[in-house]
């Protein structure tokens, strides 16, 4: 046991590539095997993950800069001073745990997946290894190494396993993401060159308060650059209106598993650079310019639900929504930013802060639950009927009632229902948000504005809920997607029941009983503001 | 007090479990299903019971409240900082926890009786087997919705569960989860017979589209509600009633300017302007104007669920809501000049008041006229408040909940009868349009020796519903309202006794039509309804309607007053505030003002419509009479048509057609496929370079770029149009940055 809580953090990354390693060795007509395997090798992060759950609440280390938890580090470039440094706190570790629940969902939903399996169920194994591994960085370097890693797995997953247009789909994600990440890199080695490290926490404490000139520009200057490439890259990742367009796309080709892990986790590297990267190393600028990241957020919010009610493709309107969910993170993490990290603004403010980006962290985790969940169950209808157009379905409850009251309660989560996940985030977030920038003695009102305009979006976002489940569930039953099922039952079977399952509680736990998770997130954003 | 925190827990808890014990084990069966939720909500009715009695057993219960609570949500640092969740039992709680479990209950009973059978046309797209054939061309299916019936219990039983949450919440959050979980309940139980269409009436409203409908206005309404909340917890750093609402410090705090630096909004207060967002949401739940199109397409649902909506819970809970903020948002009010919300609430609510009881003359759906009384009635309640009668709001919410669950109840009776009248009349060789409308009042007639309890209950309850003198509770609880109007705003007073002579009039209409004269049709000819369990509760309901009012009789009134120990209701409810409101000195005038109003409207009815009964083929007598209006009133002032006009269809077109085409499409993926193709250009002039210097890597990687630029083209349109787009693109960035720079920053 000590073995495994020494190396606990590098166990749970690496333990998925290993397997994607084993997975290479098996034969490949053997399928089933394969499948197995990977489910049971998927399931060793998690059990980690849930392990490190209750070691880190028993002995809880919410402030990185004073000690992150089953920290690890080795030599890794010592020529650059990069080293293999490892650790979490609160907020990691809810990404972890998420992170580590989905990848098994998402591999039992692909038991239908039957071309290349082998392929398909070890790149799987390295995209969660990506994905891990940006969560648990404590070092630049290591940090986009992994960020990078995870963009390849997708890449191949949309291009191979994705439907019609998944040339088109898989070429923007990866262009599109990499553009940003070509900024990132470049900002981050400015960074790590000019500090002689790549050391999150050493440069958490050190970076933004660097001042002076260097190599005879204002470090000001320099700092405002880096900070929109780390903005641009993370913003694309998240994604922030207007860099939004690859989203539908990707989403709507990539096959069902592949969407449940791109909503579910890879949207929230984006979210998780912004706070674990841009506020720490920022405040300035983050304060400068939140408004404007602020007024993007409303757009997003806006915009996304108004996107996601004009499609007329099931899949295409559940990715949109993805935009509009997350509008909600990135308004409280702009909301953040105005008040700034320590008490420099207004320590009225901090409170409002805490309560924003709990929200937001909540925000991330709820809304992986709730996509994912959305995404299985578009592609079970997708399966079946073979279509995802919501005016060739319709009056499917009688003919699959255990499908229907799973879509509906998930579609009631990803609304924000009171007494499910979401509501709780959204809320948070909008209690939060709402005050910041009232109290300040150079207050702004545009906080309040884009909140009050948010509400249009989650209007909205009733509509195109209801727009799903009615085209989907409701009225009379369209013959043509029975028809089109040739005699398959559309109703759910055993495997999926069981893949949504843990989704489902989930929902339902978090929105009655959420104090669990928000206690250990809380801790962390508290020590944030300290 | 720890028993009370279970007690409290309990109520809501177990008709909850009764949902997912239904869903997840008990679906298929209908009986066992039906025992389940009985079994729940009678349990619920006994805890509620225990708990009222500990609550009216607790001296001076205003001032010491029975509350538990525990943390919810851990905030920021400090405890004070956590979200807190608990029970509340207070006076104007009890209130509820008197009605809301009798009536769920009631409607229980009743729903094990009315949902025992029945089936619907449903249309048959493609190829297959059908039943008829309408006018529009549609091919009908009779659609058996017998096996959906145990999971309707399943949703009743959410729905009782979320208002007992609302009723016992002990802050605004957690009213807030009760509130919107009873909006999901009406949008499955409006849209339960998901699948039916209306034959001949392809127009029709139909339960699918009316669920979404309700679903998405009060939305509209629960929006600004959020914002009222989330201003709320943040200015005063809790959302518990008895924190803000019992404390006049904080009461005081709220009362500031809001917006002192816009001239626009210069007067108005923190509390003001809480207080309106908050009262938004009752506009849209309480389905005031201009809200208020949502609840007579709820209609469409199965009766019990309009008896729930409109009795128990739903439009119950606005009208409790504001209410229960009644010191927020009469921060600052000192007995005269109305504050802000007051007066938009006094307004709302008077104009809805006669607005809809003028549209309920002219319906002929035995359901829709109570419909338009009920938004009618909340009309009543929500001027009540207005105007500062907080006591009166309090006992006509509750004397209404009352009648109108059995009215409700009584014209679900009165359909069913209908519906089996028909298929009798089936049977007996009597052939039926397929588009007969077992809901219309021109179908009936003759009723009264058919259904006789029916008869009588519904007979009692529209009586309260009048107002009828001394024997109805609805007496008792109008006459406060108007009473109070008539001291403090005569403005208010008037209108609502406008209402009050329509209500009176409609009503009267309404009992001819149905139960006076002969039969007009062969299914009321042979209709009949024996069910125990839907009488039951009309009886017991019918008992309520008239007794539930002596509670509240004013002290002052000859005789009665004295006789009935001195208005225990004013003094109890009264005493939920901070200062119990003082009762006002008793005045003949109002009530013999709202006597005569409500006895006029009766004779007159009495006199169209029982008197001389209307024959088969007989057009209403006020057709005539009103001409032209008579058709405006019918359709409902052509508020569906406005909004759809106005809202629903821009909303579409903007949707789709700016936002989606052209702001995603068109200007940001133009933008990129611009940018793409210009690497393909610059790819293919360096394809000479490439094939000598970087030999097999550089082919690749031009051939990728060049492949992905091709399956890009297939997206664009056309260059100009692509080119415009990029410029709208550049100039809306300018415009956008300048925005910032000026205003914003």
């Amino acid at each position: 046991m000590d073995f495994v809580r020494q190396n606990l953090l590098t166990l749970i990354t690496f333990v998925p590539l290993a397997g994607s390693l084993v997975v290479l060795f098996l034969p490949s007509r053997s399928k089933s095997l394969i499948r197995w395997t990977t489910l049971l090798i998927s399931l060793i992060p998690l059990g980690l993950a849930v392990q490190a759950w209750v070691w880190f609440n028993a002995d809880p280390c919410h402030d990185l800069v004073a000690g992150a938890c089953f920290e690890q580090q080795a030599t890794w470039f010592p020529l650059l001073n990069s080293t293999y440094h490892v650790g979490i706190d609160g907020i990691s570790l809810t990404m972890v745990l998420l992170t580590t629940l989905l990848t098994p969902l998402a591999i039992i939903i692909s038991w239908s997946v039957d071309d290349r399996v082998k392929l398909y169920m070890a790149l799987f194994l390295m995209l969660e290894m990506g994905m891990l591994g940006v969560f648990v960085s404590l070092d630049l370097l290591i940090f986009f190494v992994f960020w990078e890693i995870g963009l390849v797995p997708m890449y191949f997953l949309i291009n191979i396993w994705g439907s019609a247009n998944r040339q088109y789909a898989s070429f923007k994600f990866f262009i599109y993401t990499m553009a940003g990440s070509l900024g990132l890199l470049l900002s981050i080695q400015l960074i790590g060159l000019t500090m002689g490290t790549f050391d999150l926490r050493e440069l958490m404490v050190r970076w933004p308060a660097l001042t002076g000139k260097l190599i005879g520009i204002d470090v000001n200057v320099i700092k405002n650059v880096a900070f929109w490439l780390f903005t641009l890259a993370f913003a694309i990742k998240v994604p922030v209106w207007p860099f939004h367009t690859w989203l539908p796309d990707a989403h709507t080709e990539a096959p069902t598993a592949g969407s449940m892990i791109l909503a579910g986790v890879l949207l929230k590297l984006g979210a998780y650079g912004f706070l674990r990267l841009v506020l720490p190393f920022f405040p300035q600028q983050a304060h400068d310019f939140a408004p404007v990241l602020a007024v993007l957020a409303m757009l997003a919010i806006v915009f996304g639900a108004l996107s996601a009610f004009a499609q007329t493709d099931f899949k295409r309107l559940v990715a949109y929504s993805s935009i509009n969910h997350m509008g909600f993170v990135v308004l409280a993490i702009a909301a953040a930013g105005w008040v700034g990290l320590g008490a420099q603004y207004e320590p009225q403010s901090r409170l409002n802060a805490i309560i924003a980006v709990n929200g937001a962290v909540l925000q991330m985790f709820n809304h992986g639950l709730s996509a994912a969940a959305m995404f299985a169950l578009v592609g079970m209808i997708y399966e079946r009927a073979h279509t995802r157009d919501l005016t060739r379905l319709g009056g499917l409850w009688p003919v699959a009632p255990i499908y229907g009251g799973i879509l509906l309660f998930s579609s009631m989560a990803s609304l924000g229902l009171p007494g499910l996940n979401g509501f709780v985030s959204e809320f948070l977030v909008v209690r939060g948000v709402w005050p910041v920038g009232q109290v300040d003695q150079n207050g702004t009102s545009v906080f309040v504005l884009m909140v009050a305009l948010s509400m249009v979006g989650l209007l909205f976002t009733g509509a195109y809920i209801l727009k799903a489940v009615r085209h989907v569930l409701h009225g009379p039953l369209n013959r043509e997607a029975v028809e089109m099922a040739h005699g398959r039952s559309l109703e759910i079977n055993a495997r999926e029941v069981i893949a949504m399952a843990p989704l489902l509680v989930l929902m339902l736990v978090i929105g009655v009983f959420p104090s669990w998770l928000v206690e250990v997130i809380n801790q962390t954003v508290t020590k944030l503001w300290s | 007090m720890e028993n009370i925190g279970l007690i409290a827990f309990l109520i809501p808890a177990s008709p909850l479990l009764a949902f997912f014990i239904i869903l997840l084990f008990t679906r298929h069966s209908k009986l066992a299903s039906d025992i389940v939720a009985m079994v729940a909500i009678l349990f619920t009715w006994v805890l509620a019971g225990i708990l009222l009695y500990l609550a009216l057993t607790t001296p001076h219960l205003g001032e010491e409240p029975l509350t538990a609570g525990l943390v919810w949500l851990p905030l920021g640092d400090a405890v004070t900082d956590s979200l807190r969740m608990g029970v509340l039992v207070d006076p104007l709680g009890a209130v509820m926890l008197f009605f809301v479990p009798l009536t769920a209950t009631m409607i229980f009973i009743y729903s094990t009786g009315y949902m025992a059978s029945g089936s619907y046309w449903t249309e048959v797209t493609g190829e297959g087997d059908h039943d008829a054939v309408d006018t529009a061309g549609r091919k009908l299916k009779k659609f058996d919705a017998t096996a959906w019936k145990a999971r309707f219990m399943a949703f009743i039983a959410l729905f009782a569960g979320a208002m007992l949450i609302l009723s016992l919440a002990d802050n605004l959050l957690l009213l807030f989860v009760g509130w919107e979980i009873m909006g999901l309940c009406s949008y499955l139980l409006i849209g339960f017979w998901h699948n039916r269409v209306y034959a001949n009436q392809p127009k029709r409203i139909t339960p699918m589209l009316a669920g979404i409908k309700a679903f998405m206005t009060t939305r509209v309404g629960d929006m600004p509600m959020l914002v009222g909340i989330a201003w709320l917890y943040s200015f005063t750093g809790t959302l518990n009633f008895r924190e803000i609402l019992y404390n006049p410090e904080v009461l005081e705090g709220l009362n500031v300017l809001a917006f002192p630096n816009v001239p626009a909004l210069a007067g108005v207060t923190v509390a003001g302007a809480i207080g309106i967002l908050l009262f938004m949401g009752a506009i849209g739940k309480s389905a005031q104007f201009p809200l208020h199109t949502w609840l007579p397409d709820a209609m469409e649902g199965p009766t019990p669920v309009s008896a729930m909506i409109h009795a128990a819970t739903m439009v119950s809970a606005g009208v409790y809501m504001i209410i229960r903020m009644f010191p927020l948002m009469s921060a600052g009010w000192d007995g005269h000049a109305l504050t802000l919300p007051m007066q938009v609430m006094a307004s709302v609510g008077a104009f809805t008041a006669l607005f809809a009881a003028t549209i309920a003359v002219a319906q002929c759906d035995v359901k829709k006229v109570l419909a338009y009384s009920t938004i009618s009635q909340l009309g009543y309640m929500v001027a009540a408040v207005g105007i500062g009668a907080y006591v009166a709001a309090a006992f006509h919410l509750m004397t209404h909940a009352i009648f109108k669950a059995l009215l409700f109840m009584g014209s679900g009776s009165i359909i069913h009868a209908v519906e089996h009248g028909e298929e009798h009349a089936h049977h007996h060789g009597h052939h039926f349009p397929i588009d007969f409308d077992a809901q219309d009042m021109f179908n009936m007639g003759g009723l009264w020796k058919r259904i006789p309890v029916t008869a009588w209950t519904f007979l009692i309850g529209g009586l309260a519903l009048s107002g009828f003198p001394f024997v109805t509770a609805g007496f008792w609880s109008k006459d406060e309202i108007l009473a109070d109007a008539f001291a403090h705003n005569p403005t208010v007073f008037w209108v609502l006794a406008a209402a009050a002579f329509l209500t009176a009039f409609y009503t009267m209409r309404q009992i001819g039509l149905t139960f006076a004269g002969e039969p007009r049709t062969h299914a009321a000819e042979e209709a009949t309804q024996t069910d125990w369990r839907m009488n039951l509760p009309l009886v017991v309901l019918a008992f309520f309607a008239v007794f539930a009012g002596y509670v509240g009789v004013h002290e002052g009134f000859p005789v009665l007053g004295k006789l009935l120990g001195g208005n225990f209701f004013h003094h109890f409810v009264g005493s939920t505030l901070l200062k119990e409101p003082e009762a006002l000195a008793f005045s003949w005038a109002p009530v013999l003002l709202s006597i005569g109003i409500a006895l006029s409207g009766l004779l007159i009815g009495w006199l169209v419509y029982v008197r001389r009964p209307l024959q088969a083929e007989d057009e209403d007598p006020l057709k005539k009479v009103l001409g032209p209006i008579y058709t405006l009133l019918e359709n409902k002032y052509y508020f569906d048509e406005l909004y759809d006009l106005i809202f629903v269809r821009p909303s579409k077109w903007v949707s789709e057609q700016i936002v989606y085409l052209l702001l995603d499409k068109q200007i940001i993926d133009g933008f990129l496929h611009f940018v793409a193709r210009f690497f393909e250009w610059l790819a293919f002039r360096n394809k000479d370079f490439d094939t000598y210097v970087v030999n097999g890597l550089g082919d690749s990687v031009a051939e990728g770029i060049g492949k992905t630029s091709d399956s890009f083209k297939y997206v664009q349109s056309g260059r100009i149009q692509q080119y415009m787009a990029i410029a709208i693109a550049g100039v809306l960035m300018l415009v956008g940055v300048f925005v910032w720079a000026l205003f914003l920053r």
